[in-house]
Formats: C-alpha cells, sequence, structure tokens
C-alpha cells in the first residue's frame, strides 16, 4: 500500500494543455505508448514511439538521465498511466501522464503529425485499400501521386473515370471534344440526364469532383491530332485508351512509344470486348498487335452496330483495374497478352501478343518518325473521321 | 481433324450469325478454306489474293500465327483457332 502511494506519487497527471505548454517550452521528453499502427495515424510532433510492450527493456536506452522531465501519453490515457508505473518502478523521478490522450490532445484542437501523409479524412476514405497489405498507406500516396490521362470520356472512358476517381488517383485528365448526348446515356455512367448537350469532358469532371475532392480533373476538350499529342500526354504516367476510332489509337500508340507511356488499351463492339496494356520496349506495341487498322468500310463502330452498356462497363473497368496495378507495382498487368471477353457467353480468352521485330515504331530497326508524320498510314485519310470516345 | 474456328461479333453476319464453327484441316490455311467453302463472304471479309489481310489476327492455342507459319501453322485436334480483327469502339 505504501509502496503504491509513492509510486502514484511519483506520476504527476498532466491535461493535453499543459502537456503542450511544457512541450512549447522545451526540456521534456514525450513518449507515445500506444502501438505503431497507430502512431503512423497520428501522433504528436517531436514524440517518441515506444510501444507498451518494449517499454521496460528500452526506456533506459532512449531515456538514461531518470531524472530527466518525461511526459507519457497514449490514446486515451490507460496504457500510458501503467507505462508511467514501470518507469516510476525502474527508477524515473519526473514523470507526467498526460490524461485523455491524443484523443483529448485533438479534441482540444492541438495539432497532430501523421507519418503516412494522408489526412485523417483520406485515411478514412481510402480505408478499404489501406486495409490491403498490397497498398496500404503507400500504396494509396502512390495513387494520390499518380497522373492518369483518359482518351474518350464514351463508353470506356466513363467507368475507367469513376474508379479511378474514387480509388484517389490524384490527376486525371480526360480527352474529349464531344458533348453528352441522350443516346451516350445507356452506358457512359458519368454523365447524366440533365448535362446533354454539356461537353464531356466538363461534365465527367463535375461528377468527378462530386466524388472525391482529392482528384483534380484536367479537361482537354479538343480532338488529338499530330500537332498535339506530345505535349497533351507528356505530363502523365500512364494513358488509358478508349477512343472510338483507329487514326487516334495509332497516333497515340506512336506518341507513347516515343514518350515511353504505358498504354492501357481496351476496345468495345456489341457484346465483345478488348483489353492489353502497352508498355514501350518491355512489351509489344499496338502496331505489334494490328499493324496495320482494317479499312473504314470494314472498321464498324458502337455508333453504328451497338454495344451492350454493362459490357462496355466491364472493360473499362478492367482498365482501371489495370492502372492501379501500374500504379501500385502490383500485379500482373496485361502486357504481351491480350484479353477478349465475350458477354454473351460470359467468357475470357487471352492470347498472346508478341513484340513484332518488323514494328515500324518499336522494332530494332524503326525508322526515326517524325512529328507530323506519327499515327499516319499510306491510306490516312482513308479513315478519317469519328470522334474520341463518343 | 476437327477444330474449333472462333468467329468474333462483327463478322458473324458472314457465318449465319454463328459464333463457333467446326472444321477440319491439318493447317490454318486448310482449316479456314473448309470454312470458307460454307460461308464464302468471310473471305472476302479477311484474305485478299489467298493471304490474310493485315488488320487481321488469326490466333492457335493463343498464338498468333504471323508469329508462326502463318497459313501453314500446323493445327492439332481439338484445337481452337481465333478470328480476330482490330476493333476501335470505345
Amino acid at each position: 500500500m505504501a509502496t503504491e502511494q509513492a509510486e502514484q506519487q511519483a506520476v504527476e497527471e498532466i491535461t493535453p494543455q499543459e502537456a503542450f505548454t511544457e512541450l512549447d517550452e522545451g526540456g521534456v521528453k514525450l513518449i507515445d505508448t500506444r502501438e505503431p499502427y497507430e502512431y503512423e495515424e497520428s501522433h504528436i510532433e517531436g514524440s517518441e514511439l515506444i510501444p507498451p510492450g518494449v517499454i521496460a527493456d528500452r526506456i533506459e536506452a532512449a531515456v538514461p538521465d531518470k531524472s530527466q522531465r518525461i511526459i507519457l501519453q497514449c490514446r486515451s490515457g490507460a496504457r500510458s498511466w501503467d507505462a508511467a508505473q514501470v518507469l516510476a518502478a525502474k527508477g524515473y523521478t519526473n514523470l507526467a501522464n498526460m490524461g485523455g490522450g491524443i484523443l483529448e490532445w485533438e479534441a482540444q484542437g492541438l495539432p497532430v503529425a501523421s507519418d503516412s501523409g494522408l489526412t485523417p479524412e483520406q485515411r478514412d476514405r481510402y480505408s478499404r485499400h489501406i486495409l490491403l497489405p498490397e497498398v496500404g498507406v503507400e500504396g494509396q500516396l502512390k495513387l494520390l501521386n499518380a497522373k492518369v490521362l483518359l482518351l474518350g470520356a464514351g463508353g470506356l472512358g466513363a467507368p475507367t473515370a469513376l474508379y479511378l476517381a474514387a480509388a484517389g488517383i490524384g490527376t486525371i485528365g480526360i480527352v474529349d471534344d464531344d458533348v453528352v448526348d441522350a443516346s451516350n446515356l445507356q452506358r457512359q455512367v458519368i454523365h447524366n440526364t440533365s448535362r446533354v448537350g454539356t461537353p464531356k469532358s466538363s461534365s465527367a469532371r463535375q461528377t468527378i469532383e462530386e466524388l472525391n475532392p482529392d482528384v483534380e480533373v484536367v479537361e482537354y476538350n479538343y480532338r488529338l491530332d499530330a500537332s498535339n499529342i506530345l505535349e497533351t500526354i507528356e505530363d502523365y504516367d500512364i494513358i488509358v485508351d478508349g477512343a472510338d476510332n483507329f487514326p487516334t489509337r495509332y497516333l497515340l500508340n506512336d506518341a507513347s512509344v516515343r514518350l515511353r507511356k504505358p498504354v492501357v488499351s481496351a476496345s468495345i463492339l456489341s457484346f465483345d470486348g478488348q483489353i492489353s496494356t502497352f508498355i514501350p520496349y518491355e512489351g509489344p506495341c499496338y502496331r505489334c498487335l494490328y499493324p496495320t487498322p482494317p479499312p473504314p468500310e470494314l472498321a464498324p463502330s458502337c455508333s453504328a452496330n451497338g454495344v451492350l452498356g454493362a459490357m462496355a462497363g466491364q472493360m473499362g473497368l478492367l482498365q482501371a483495374n489495370e492502372v492501379l496495378k501500374l500504379v501500385l507495382g502490383i500485379g500482373e498487368p496485361l502486357v504481351g497478352r491480350l484479353l477478349l471477353y465475350e458477354a454473351l457467353g460470359t467468357r475470357f480468352t487471352e492470347l498472346k501478343v508478341r513484340r513484332d521485330p518488323e514494328c515500324p515504331i518499336c522494332g530494332p530497326n524503326a525508322p526515326e518518325v517524325p512529328e507530323s508524320e506519327m499515327g499516319k498510314f499510306p491510306d490516312y485519310e482513308a479513315f478519317c473521321g469519328g470522334h474520341v470516345g463518343s | 481433324m476437327a477444330v474449333t474456328v472462333k468467329i468474333p461479333t462483327q463478322l458473324r453476319a458472314t457465318t449465319g450469325g454463328q459464333a463457333d464453327l467446326s472444321a477440319e484441316g491439318s493447317t490454318v490455311g486448310e482449316v479456314l478454306d473448309a470454312v470458307f467453302a460454307e460461308h464464302g463472304d468471310l473471305r472476302d471479309r479477311i484474305t485478299e489474293n489467298g493471304e490474310l489481310r493485315r488488320f487481321v489476327n488469326v490466333y492457335v492455342g493463343g498464338e498468333d500465327i504471323r508469329f508462326g507459319e502463318g497459313l501453314a501453322t500446323a493445327v492439332s485436334d481439338g484445337a481452337e483457332v481465333t478470328i480476330l480483327p482490330a476493333v476501335a469502339g470505345g
């Protein structure tokens, strides 16, 4: 009984405000007696983490001077009180326990730091990512720092953009020179009825901003051509090809190989979709897969042939999935693989795509292509027309 | 040797809407000839002067025959031959 009293007297109970004042004046050692995952989320600047399970072993190395003023703090004040008793028993004489812990500290509006670089709102918003060991705080920060450019806010780009925005991709560029049409709404879920007639890029921006304020949206309300493609794509980490026409697809391929930008490419028609990921010089490029485009009469479009809305969504989300994997550096991207999806049979088929030694763009003997010639073919004029992502 | 030939949506008008055809042959060329004998329009869509058009890929067992023996690529019994034209829809 007498010993307990002596121990309790050795530990002073102070409020967070008193602790803040002492810390501000200096000469105080603040020890956080929580677990590492708690400390990572938020802690008091200048505190040292010593979890309760190891404090008895580590305190003498951390604070050799037993007369040093030490403030102990945990989440609510209970674990730090116990730790203070351990220190008192070891002969430390100038101990304080911060009552109410960091919860009370934060409730008083006192400042906290975070190792994670995420705000409390972001830790909450992305908690289901952070819980995945393959993502974690570090992965979420990668997503927030990533810049992804979408070619088209149409059947593919609309679902891709929604999920990339929800995932917290920090910068999403959207290239589309078209306006929302009522006939788009059957599959282009980022737009809505009230925005018919609005440019697709700004309609997409509105939806994304309402979904996730962490995302910066950059609109490119123009058509890509050889004169603007390099400057449009150069600042992005990954390009997502959801274009609805061959000229844009070949143009993007040629420019992305030159700038060594990964492209997640998908296309859709009727009930079928195709998707592959092209990483220049690591795997094949679009021209290795399809050396030339079909002539216009054999190049069907969704507007002429129809497309099942949910299938477009499935392919767009496979693209989003590829993007997330590439940013996080996890899993196996579809490099050198073409995945076919048949919605009617609900069947996936995987085909091999090899680098073509004869490829005019990424092959070993590929000639230098002047900018004005990018994306071109001898019969280039034969297949103009069509809008990106419409 | 019977193989399955998979026809993509945009070419099914030439096969009466059929997605999977069964055909005989020991090479891709023989298999396609057998298919063309039934579905002449498909020949015009995917070949020119007896060669595959450049924008059409054909795969046997998941491998592009361009990187194999082309139309002379051997097919085994029960193999799957996939005809795949480029698609630009988005």
